[in-house]
């Protein structure tokens, strides 16, 4: 009996792109649920009552919530081209740093988007020293990965894409290639990496999505 | 000889989530307590990013995150699994842990700790928060089934911890009435032989919580 695999997700959600690209690369077929975040479907709502967000994967009917979640149970579920690292201290450490992405790296980069004034200068300073550690994980190595790419280069693969449409948004330089050169370099390998490239949405579509989110705050008036 | 040393404070239920996970696999370690006012040169130096507790140094090697810190116990010793086996139980009992973290309890923090409405607020989601471990509890011994596992460890602020801050504060979120199953839950966790040697005595918490929530205190921050 055949497996059944789906996926829900948005077309822009970076979160949900991170299943797509882990399940291209365990080559697995799945069915894909196109969700309207203004509109949620039942199913999504029955499968993630707690969060109610994308992506969800639902394997044989049983639902998994949670991107950094479901990227580990693909791992564990379907063995060739492994995502994390087999050694127990190497994969300890791609947890850490996926943590450290989420919590702080995503906050203060979207901080710095958001934000103006003093609160915007603050957030790019958290930025810098964020990035800085980042930097530091990327010596000697072409990917977080090592020479391919793993769990943690999907972990912060939204950088990838993301830092350059904030950027041309809001004029603001998030990561300079002289400061952060493997990062820079990073970004770029990831990109265009053959199986990830023709993975990303439209960039028309989120720019204009981005700045959309971004005019309310905008909008806030500074005491 | 294996070198294991824990970095750690006893009244965090971080730390204590760890020496859990160590003691359910028989590891020897060395326990450094550290002082979170005064933060030692070797915490800082295995943890430069964070600054915090806890930290576990193996062989040399530093590793922080608590729940980080336990996957990581739980591959590298034997002796009772800590995590399902089965990879879909893995991921609900990860995606528990991160919802008792991210979620329920940083809501129950803010509810004893942020004054006005902001406090209030945090009441509210706790409440809310709190309906979804009541319903997947029912039924259950622990959260791990018949033994404690991973969720259970990592649910030791919702088990012990909230349960004392409630009585400093005089809040009444936690309740048996609202949630008799997590209560029933917390009856057994609190008094399982295992759980109640890695709690930390009940007056000297409260003594240590109670002077942070002195009139005029604009909010507590959790040290850890």
């Amino acid at each position: 009996m055949a497996e059944e695999l789906k996926l829900f997700r948005t077309w822009s959600s970076p979160f949900s792109l991170r299943i797509v690209q882990a399940l291209k690369i365990k080559g697995l077929e799945y069915d894909t649920v196109l969700e309207d975040l203004s509109n949620k479907s039942d199913s999504l709502l029955k499968y993630n009552p707690i969060h109610k967000k994308v992506p969800i994967l639902v394997h044989n009917g049983k639902p998994i919530c949670e991107s950094l979640v479901i990227l580990e149970y693909i791992d564990e579920t379907w063995k060739q081209n492994p995502l994390l690292p087999q050694d127990p201290y190497e994969k300890a450490m791609a947890r850490f740093w996926a943590k450290f992405g989420e919590e702080k790296v995503l906050v203060s980069i979207w901080s710095a988007f958001t934000s103006q004034g003093k609160e915007q200068e603050e957030a790019l300073a958290t930025t810098a020293n964020n990035l800085k550690f980042i930097e530091e994980q990327l010596k000697g190595k072409k990917f977080f990965g090592g020479e391919i790419i793993g769990y943690l280069d999907l972990a912060f693969g939204w950088m990838a894409n993301l830092v350059s449409i904030f950027e041309e948004i809001s004029n603001l330089k998030l990561v300079d290639a002289e400061l952060l050169p493997l990062l820079s370099t990073w970004m770029d390998n990831f990109s265009n990496d053959p199986v990830i490239k023709e993975l990303w949405p439209p960039r028309d579509r989120m720019v204009e999505k981005f700045k959309a989110m971004r005019e309310p705050y905008l909008n806030k008036v500074i005491v | 000889m294996e070198e294991v040393k824990l970095f750690g404070s006893s009244y965090s239920p971080f730390s204590r989530r760890v020496e859990m996970a160590l003691k359910l696999k028989g590891v020897e370690y060395e326990f450094i307590e550290e002082d979170l006012s005064n933060k030692s040169p070797l915490l800082l130096k295995y943890n430069p990013i964070h600054k915090k507790i806890p930290v576990l140094l193996h062989n040399g090697k530093p590793i922080a995150e608590s729940s980080v810190i336990i996957e990581y116990i739980d591959e590298t010793w034997e002796g009772p699994s800590i995590l399902p086996k089965d990879p879909y139980e893995r991921a609900m009992a990860r995606f528990w842990v991160k919802f008792i973290d991210e979620k329920c309890s940083a809501a129950m923090w803010k509810a004893f700790a942020s004054p006005g409405e902001e406090g209030e607020k945090a009441k509210e989601e706790a409440a809310q928060l709190l309906k979804f471990l009541e319903e997947e509890i029912k039924g259950k011994k622990f959260f791990g089934g018949e033994n404690i596992g991973l969720v259970d460890i990592s649910a030791n602020f919702i088990g012990y911890w909230f349960g004392i801050l409630q009585e400093i504060a005089g809040l009444e979120i936690l309740t048996k009435e609202k949630y008799p199953n997590l209560c029933k839950w917390i009856d057994g966790y609190i008094n399982d032989n295992f759980v109640k040697d890695n709690l930390p005595a009940k007056d000297k918490m409260t003594e240590a919580f109670k002077a942070l929530a002195q009139p005029g205190f604009s909010g507590y921050k959790p040290k850890v």
